[in-house]
């Protein structure tokens, strides 16, 4: 294993994507994200990459769009605000089935909100994004050395099932420094056939397309990937579990939030209460599975979440609401302390 | 099982972040569990900058230190801030040319240092946070001059090697305090 270094949330998730055969970059600076931008504007021109600060987030989420269509690895990342921005081209790589990068380091919201650590684009990361039936595949670091790992695990699913993969991260991750091993098992890009690399006379013309006039072709193509979006769900959930063998209450939390859950969880168990964890890692598709086993045998879920509540509906959905869901949050940039966590679990106990 | 949870605080360009990231990474290696959290808001430009640094024998749940077992005050505005969140039996060590009170608590270990007058005298005037970090290390037990170097020479980049010298002359001086 290579030697760690300290490395902030941030720029683990640029230095991943390098490794992972990344060579195009396009962004527009806001915090708490910039350091992507940063880092990669100092790495690309050394290694023959293209870094570009757009002239918008739409123009940088159109130019991913581009690059992408000639079945190279792109990326773009942003916070909250420039998300909602490149919504019309996250739908568009849906509509035309293209392989993307996508970070979201959230803040709070909604409108321009505060520049702290947020968790209230779930919602959007994995339901709307942009218009149309669609699925991102969303990947929930809680970590920087995961913010490294799902980075390069984004570009392999995003090529595999040619689709938007997400990082949906949030500030703290973004600015937080952690040891990082950069020791990465990179698998080999596969093959695009689809790509636009020009036909040199030798094959028929590729399109990259999302515009379908004949509303039978388009349905078609809409059932053909949602067909794809279910051997995602079969194949491809991602979550860890923590204490919830003799679990009798159980947390839902994913990224930053789950880092305090596990202080309250460490601090009931000391009390004596059974309480574990489920981190959903992947964000969609959910693990349901997970919960729906956990419904089984604890006798209350709480979600911790810094949202008015949007994971929770999905917890709800997964365990059908056999056992009471309750919430446990902060918004606008607050994170919950682990003693409000601790406050909910023991709440729930009595 | 030990964990420190250390909070630094003072003025923009006072040299917080690279403090705690000196603290960070001694711990890092001597294979702790590490981590280091900027406050990344507004305070950055012009007001109080601050720092949350772990390092745990654990794994490190929340990098956010809202109780700290140190804390490094290097203006008065840090030490009016953070002083009643100090675990009790916590240390609390503060620029004592900057701050013009004494801690209040009782219940805790003050260190006054007067890190931004001894740096100016002797001749490393923007290393204040340097003095402080030796003086935080020699009294948790952890001031190894060859350890304090060899972490210097990691967190300092090799284009400004000529600043390691004075980086360690600055803890030397804080830990002999």
């Amino acid at each position: 294993m290579s030697e760690k270094i300290l490395m902030k949330g941030n720029e683990a998730i640029a230095e991943a994507a390098i490794a992972a055969g990344c060579r195009h970059y396009f962004g527009y600076p806001i915090t708490p994200q910039t350091e992507v931008a940063a880092y990669m504007a100092k790495k690309m021109p050394k290694i023959g990459g293209t870094f570009l600060q757009a002239e918008s987030e739409i123009a940088a989420i159109n130019m991913v769009y581009g690059v992408s269509s000639t079945g190279k690895r792109v990326m773009t990342s942003s916070s909250s605000p420039g998300i909602s921005l490149k919504g019309e081209g996250l739908s568009y790589l849906a509509g035309a089935d293209l392989p993307a990068l996508v970070v979201n380091v959230q803040r709070g919201g909604p409108g321009l909100g505060g520049i702290q650590p947020s968790q209230s684009d779930y919602f959007q990361a994995t339901r709307g994004a942009g218009h149309g039936d669609f699925h991102m595949i969303v990947l929930a670091p809680n970590s920087v050395q995961e913010m490294a790992q799902l980075t390069v695990k984004g570009f392999e699913l995003a090529d595999t099932y040619r689709m938007t993969a997400m990082i949906l991260a949030d500030g703290t991750l973004g600015q937080m420094m952690e040891p990082i091993s950069l020791d990465f098992d990179i698998a080999p890009a596969p093959a695009k056939p689809w790509a636009t690399t020009g036909t040199k006379m030798e094959r028929p013309h590729n399109i990259v397309n999302s515009l379908f006039l004949k509303p039978e072709e388009l349905e078609k193509h809409n059932f053909l990937r949602y067909d794809r979006y279910r051997t995602i769900e079969e194949n491809e959930v991602m979550y860890e579990e923590y204490m919830m063998e003799d679990a009798e209450i159980c947390v839902a939390a994913f990224g930053i939030a789950s880092r305090v859950s596990k202080n309250a969880i460490n601090e009931a168990r000391k009390q004596g209460i059974k309480v574990g964890m489920i981190r959903p890692i992947t964000l969609w598709p959910f693990p349901k599975a997970p919960f729906m086993k956990a419904a089984e045998k604890v006798k209350a879920i709480l979600s911790v979440e810094l949202s008015m509540g949007q994971m929770i509906e999905d917890v709800k959905l997964a365990c059908e609401c056999k056992v009471p869901v309750t919430l446990c949050n902060r918004v606008g940039g607050m994170i919950p302390s682990p003693d409000q966590v601790l406050k909910a679990i023991c709440d729930l106990q009595k | 099982m030990s964990t420190k949870q250390i909070l630094l605080s003072g003025f923009g360009g006072q040299g917080i972040l690279f403090a705690g990231k000196m603290l960070a990474y001694k711990g890092m290696m001597e294979d702790k569990n590490v981590s280091w959290l900027p406050s990344y808001g507004p305070e950055m430009r012009g007001g109080t900058a601050s720092c949350s640094v772990i390092v745990s024998d654990e794994a490190v749940g929340s990098p956010i230190v809202s109780n700290p077992d140190v804390l490094v005050a290097m203006n008065l505005p840090s030490l009016d801030r953070f002083e009643d969140s100090v675990v009790p039996g916590g240390m609390i060590f503060y620029d004592s040319s900057l701050v013009e009170r004494p801690v209040k608590r009782s219940d805790v270990v003050a260190y006054p240092i007067p890190a931004t007058k001894l740096a100016g005298e002797n001749g490393f005037s923007t290393l204040a946070n340097m003095i402080l970090v030796g003086k935080i290390l020699q009294a948790l037990g952890e001031f190894d001059e060859e350890k304090v170097l060899n972490t210097l020479n990691k967190v300092i980049p090799p284009k400004r090697a000529e600043m390691i010298e004075a980086n360690m002359k600055a803890m030397k001086l804080g830990a002999e305090l």
